[in-house]
């Protein structure tokens, strides 16, 4: 039963895909292909005859202007109702030379690749995180891959192991206001699951990810996800329904092919002024937690975030406020349990480039709710530029197993390649 | 037959019925900057409705990709760009999120405003971060220069008119009334500048090429050291050498960044330190692209006079 509903929804997202496709074709049939990537640098042996051209050019232009300060002088001028041309001519661009080499690079995807260095002190025998570690490279290439798609795939490289954090093509071209996407992504339950951990505001997953969202990695699914804008005046309001894979990381585990996970989104997004905005989300997600036959653990999610940051001043003053709430109901045959966890976090910009911030959180254990893990935390971020960002977090975790550990979490983050978009 | 006509009738009254005084709807047309829109609404006049992302007061390199503005895209009809790069960090997530096709890249409804304009700075050797914030495919504050804008002008007037033909003649009489205008402007602003041909500038942030050399002003020096990398105390001292030694009357700042450090440069050299406009609504005055040359020029001249 179920293997035919995900079935069905596929076979639904192909028949809204294909006429949209025709529709677009249409529209796009004609269009050139978007201007070459790179400037060709002329060969050497012309550079002469270069000169000589614009050598020339300029003596024309000269003679141009010349002739022009007679028709001014005479009175012509303003007679004339055409507009007179600039006074000087563009700089003509170089041709792209036509290798090519060079021209089977137009279409490579943009690559760009993320460091993220955690050094930790202190002593936790809980989360032991190790000293020093290249926690995570990730490696990213995006492309459009034709006028209906895009492309994003996230490669995760850990000291050992390579991972597939997100692949997935996105239908940004489909009929009403829908946005597909199929492969593999972070889904959108809340604020932070649906982020990278390099885009976070502090080195860690919140406990309330950790505990209840199946661990550090958060809860990535691999299926359909289709997002549609709900008319609500002047407030952005998006629902987003997702259609996944029955298992997924310690989250769930669906013993037959047929177990699917779902997970629903609803975010409204309005701006209070000119320099504030407040976010708000709510999630609904379940699956398979294969303990016996038919098991469940439901999650459900509520969301806020408020920003302020007045225009003028944006780059060097602003604050921003989140928090997050999250329960886990896990059906288990031993006694189901209902775990609640949440975050509340607060970060503010000294300077340009300096932020500080704080965070509470606490969260049951999903396995035994009677388990709860607390934690404060303070924060400095320095970024050097807009490509590298030094961190430092002292964080204080209280465990359900009795130990209290202090820690300092210092965190260097670097990127390299394609300027990927601002986070927001 | 009845029921057809009723239907008909019905269909016509509820057409004429749509809220709008005017029997075409308005081209729905969305623009980073709002120079950009100010050129559109002197093209477009009634027949379009404009809407600027950014304020005329902000860094239109660090823009957040606000979902509202999703929302603003997702009923255009026609995105004006200032392209090369300058929107990278929020345009292309809220396109791809817009739903709206018709504005995607390559798309009759995406206008890229600097084809055709004329591009300074671009780089002729290898470009790396080591500079500081790029950008590969030139200077992108290119509108500072009047006859880029009467470019865009006329990109602007060649899209519209492609989108809705209906309106060729409308789009036709604004653009030359728009260009006549710009050429009696021009012959102001020049005459008004002359007398300070070559005088030498420090700005701020590297935003001023095209205006300067429209103008014959010559940039000395910036205060920041590296493109979007923020004073440094040695670059500070070498900044405050050059003023002292070239006699660098007037420091150039765009409204988004910090002055300390540049009435810092400015009492230790005597130099003016000016708020310079790069973008329309930078002042509640700057109402448009006109009063942009007019309220930066008015301003520069009037320091220089206070010089003098």
């Amino acid at each position: 039963m179920r293997l035919r509903v995900s079935c069905r929804a596929v076979a639904v997202l192909m028949a809204v895909g294909l006429p949209a496709a025709t529709v677009m074709a249409e529209e796009q049939g004609a269009q050139p292909a978007a201007a070459p990537a790179a400037q060709a640098v002329a060969p050497t042996s012309s550079t002469q005859e270069e000169i000589e051209a614009l050598r020339r050019e300029i003596e024309d232009l000269k003679n141009q202007i010349r002739a022009l300060r007679d028709q001014v002088g005479a009175g012509l001028a303003p007679a004339q109702p055409i507009a007179p041309p600039p006074p000087y001519a563009p700089i003509p661009s170089p041709a792209p030379a036509a290798v090519s080499s060079q021209t089977s690079n137009y279409f490579n995807p943009s690559v760009s690749v993320i460091g993220n260095y955690l050094g930790v002190g202190g002593s936790n025998g809980t989360e032991n995180l190790p000293s020093s570690s290249l926690r995570e490279s990730e490696v990213s290439f995006q492309a459009v891959v034709d006028p209906y798609a895009r492309a994003d795939f996230f490669l995760s490289f850990g000291e050992e192991g390579v991972g597939v954090e997100e692949g997935f093509v996105t239908f940004t071209s489909l009929p009403g206001g829908a946005l597909a996407k199929v492969g593999r992504m972070r889904t959108a339950f809340g604020k932070i699951n649906p982020l990278h951990l390099h885009v976070l505001p502090w080195p860690d997953e919140p406990l309330p990810i950790v505990n209840l969202l199946g661990g550090e990695e958060g809860w990535i699914g691999t299926g359909v996800s289709g997002a549609f804008l709900l008319p609500l005046g002047d407030v952005f309001s998006e629902a987003t329904v997702q259609v996944l894979r029955g298992d997924s990381g310690e989250l769930f585990a669906a013993p037959q092919r047929g177990d699917l996970a779902y997970n629903g989104h609803y975010r409204v997004f309005g701006d209070l002024s000119e320099a504030t905005n407040l976010e708000v989300g709510l999630s609904y997600g379940q699956g398979p937690n294969g303990l016996v036959q038919g098991s469940k653990t439901r999650l459900e999610g509520v969301d806020a975030t408020l920003r302020w940051k007045p225009l003028r001043t944006a780059t060097y003053r602003s604050a921003s406020f989140r928090g997050e709430f999250i329960r886990s109901r896990r059906e288990d045959p031993l006694g189901d349990q209902t775990a609640d966890g949440w975050f509340l976090s607060g970060e503010y910009q000294l300077a340009k480039r300096w932020f500080t911030g704080a965070r509470i959180e606490a969260a049951g254990h999903a396995d035994d709710a009677a388990q709860t893990d607390r934690g404060k935390a303070v924060l400095l971020t320095f970024w050097p530029s807009e490509f590298s960002q030094l961190r430092g977090e002292l964080r204080r975790r209280e465990y359900a197993d009795g130990e209290t550990a202090n820690e300092v979490l210092l965190q260097l983050q670097f990127a390299i390649g394609a300027h990927g978009a601002h986070p927001f | 037959m009845k029921p057809t006509r009723l239907v008909l009738a019905g269909l016509v009254f509820a057409l004429a019925g749509i809220p709008g005084t005017s029997a075409f709807a308005a081209l729905k047309v969305v623009t980073t900057l709002q120079d950009l829109a100010s050129l559109a609404d002197a093209v477009g006049g009634n027949r379009i409705e404009t809407f600027a992302l950014v304020k005329g007061y902000q860094d239109p390199h660090f823009v957040d990709a606000k979902p509202s503005f999703i929302l603003k895209l997702s009923h255009a009809d026609l995105l004006v760009a200032a392209g090369l790069e300058l929107e990278i960090g929020y345009l292309p997530p809220l396109l791809d999120q817009s739903r709206n096709g018709k504005i995607h890249l390559g798309s009759p409804g995406y206008l890229d405003a600097s084809t055709g304009c004329e591009i300074l700075n671009r780089p002729v050797q290898q470009v790396t971060r080591a500079m500081g914030d790029v950008h590969p495919y030139g200077n992108p504050h290119y509108w500072t220069d009047p006859e880029n804008g009467r470019v865009i002008a006329r990109s602007i007037a060649a899209k519209l008119t492609e989108l809705d033909p209906a309106g060729r003649e409308a789009y036709a009489a604004n653009l030359a009334a728009f260009e006549g205008r710009l050429t009696e402007k021009e012959k102001e602003w020049t005459a008004k500048m002359a007398p300070y041909n070559g005088a030498k500038i420090v700005t701020f942030h590297d935003s001023w090429p095209n205006f300067a050399r429209r103008f014959g002003l010559v940039i000395a020096g910036h205060v920041e050291p590296k493109p979007g990398i923020p004073p440094t105390p040695s670059h500070t001292l070498e900044i405050i050498n050059l003023i002292m030694t070239d006699k660098i009357p007037v420091i150039l700042v765009e409204p988004y960044f910090d002055l300390k450090t540049p009435k810092f440069i400015g009492e230790k050299t005597g130099a003016t330190v000016l708020n310079f406009y790069p973008s329309v609504g930078g002042l509640p005055e700057i109402k448009d692209y006109f009063a942009l040359f007019d309220s930066n020029i008015g301003a520069f001249v009037a320091a220089m006079k206070a010089k003098a």
